[in-house]
């Protein structure tokens, strides 16, 4: 089932075009995943896709009644604002406490509702974001650079919990990440953004395309093999990052 | 001072400047708890200057045109409110930006004053406000508009939450970040035509900032929060008025006073329970 789809989708941010025409497509249950250098639309795309930019040209469709969950590239909690986790989690659908609590759990935090926001590590952080995003019972999961301040242990823990959450849920997930071998891998469709759709695919497809190596080079080619091969057998590596 | 007093009893309650006073103060506060709460919490301590300098302006205009105050001074800080909000975010510093309008607002309201004769004196009473006059009349405007004000902001209070916290993950639950913004303008336009004539242009600020400060330390929710300003307001309000009473002292400066004795109080509390 087609959730989004956008049609020579154009965005501008403070006067700028950040993006041109962009067609593109999410369906329910599939990892989508977005690369692309710094400043090449990512996220701008994103926000073009919650409807928080307007498009210059083009369209966005979503179906009926798509509920979101949004996990944003950050958050900045004022420190006048004082949020516990529960409270933040019912912002703004209010939710009952045994939902909750089972959210937390499983996102891997079932011990901090009563911390307030300000307090938790990135790590906590973004599961308590996580949280959220699945009390929202949502049909789109969109993680904006997610992993953003976790270690690569930490990183890849919250990618499996992402996997569990998409087969739970049966929802799609929009990734932006600058992790690329580690997201790709976990993708079933890479779209390379760099002002334009500038290849897509499976994740074989676009690392073998000449854009993509234009790029990036070939030297994610190396970390994006061994990310796999740390797949295969799922046991842990701790060396795995001296080869990337 | 005790023959007032004495003359006093013998009217109905309301005829009493002091009880007038203290319910005006009130009820200014009471608005001012959640909408201050905001001002804090989405850094728009400026705006709120800006908002009540322009409130300036609006009266000269209604004392040009022999209008309603009030209804001046809503126009105009609607009009300035919804300035900002229009300009911000196109190069200029939002500080900045602010900064500008404020000041502007405040010198041509002045400039505008002086071309109507016989309106100093009014002026006087519009910059610091002048709360042992507000008479029946003025105290249904200003509770009117604080139950229109606490109505309003407990309507739309899980969505200006959200939109607070982050506009991005409001647009994507189906949240305008720019409508909530507008509901917070309207509220603080609204807040400032009240609270105007009670406590002046120039201490409206302190009055949205400075109780949501005091009670941080002692909230852990958004809710909390909001509930301790309207305390601290509230009493800020009542014993400023005592205490100005008692000591002979400018009324609005002296609630300034204790709000600001509070929040020194609640700051220390806060420290030593960390």
């Amino acid at each position: 089932m087609r959730l989004i789809t956008t049609t020579g989708l154009t965005l501008q941010q403070a006067g700028r075009t950040v993006l041109r025409d962009v067609d593109m497509h999410i369906d329910r249950g599939e990892i989508v995943t977005l690369v692309g250098p710094n400043g090449s639309g990512k996220s701008t795309l994103v926000k073009g896709l919650i409807g928080a930019l307007k498009p210059l040209h083009g369209t966005v469709d979503a179906m009926r009644g798509l509920r979101i969950g949004y996990v944003p590239q950050s958050l900045a909690i004022d420190g006048l604002l004082p949020l516990t986790v529960r409270r933040f989690l019912c912002l703004p659908f209010r939710h009952d406490g045994d939902a909750m609590a089972r959210a937390l759990a499983e996102a891997g935090v079932p011990d901090l509702g009563e911390a307030q926001m300000r307090t938790l590590s990135g790590g906590q952080f973004q599961r308590v974001m996580l949280a959220r995003a699945l009390l929202m019972s949502p049909d789109l999961l969109i993680l904006d650079e997610a992993t953003q301040g976790l270690d690569q242990p930490g990183a890849a823990d919250f990618y499996r919990k992402i996997e569990h959450v998409r087969r739970h849920l049966n929802c799609a997930v929009l990734m932006v990440s600058h992790d690329l071998h580690v997201v790709m891998a976990a993708s079933d469709r890479v779209l390379c953004l760099n002002g334009h759709v500038c290849c897509e695919g499976t994740p074989d497809v676009v690392q073998d395309s000449p854009e993509y190596r234009a790029l990036f080079g070939t030297g994610t080619k190396g970390a994006f093999a061994i990310y796999r091969h740390e797949h295969d057998h799922d046991h842990h590596h701790d060396h795995e990052h001296d080869h990337a | 001072m005790t023959t007032i007093i004495i003359t006093t009893t013998n009217m109905t309650m309301l005829d009493d400047f002091l009880v007038r006073a203290g319910l005006a103060g009130i009820g200014t506060a009471l608005a001012a708890a959640p909408l201050g709460c905001f001002v804090v919490w989405r850094r728009m301590a400026y705006f709120g200057d800006a908002t009540a300098h322009a409130a300036l302006l609006g009266v000269a205009l209604s004392l040009a045109f022999q209008g309603p105050t009030m209804l001046g001074v809503l126009a105009t800080a609607l009009i300035m409110a919804i300035l900002v909000q229009a300009l911000s975010g196109r190069g200029l510093a939002e500080d900045t930006l602010l900064g500008v309008l404020a000041h502007a607002a405040l010198a041509i309201g002045l400039v505008a004053v002086s071309f109507i004769s016989g309106a100093r004196v009014d002026l006087m009473g519009y910059l610091f406000g002048d709360i042992l006059a507000v008479n029946v009349y003025d105290l249904a405007m200003i509770w009117s508009g604080a139950l229109a004000v606490i109505a309003l902001l407990t309507w739309r209070w899980q969505r200006l939450l959200t939109a607070t916290l982050n506009p991005d993950l409001a647009q994507s639950s189906g949240i305008s970040a720019r409508a909530e913004q507008l509901v917070l303008t309207v509220a603080l336009a609204l807040t400032v035509a009240v609270a105007i004539k009670a406590v002046g242009a120039l201490l409206i600020g302190a009055l949205l900032i400075i109780p949501p400060a005091a009670a941080r330390p002692l909230a852990r929710t958004p809710e909390a929060m909001a509930l301790i300003t309207a305390v601290i307001g509230a009493t800020s309000a009542v014993a400023g008025l005592g205490a100005s009473f008692q000591f002979d002292t400018p009324t609005g400066p002296t609630i300034v006073c204790v709000a600001a004795a509070l929040f020194c109080a609640t700051s220390v509390l806060g420290r030593l329970r960390a």
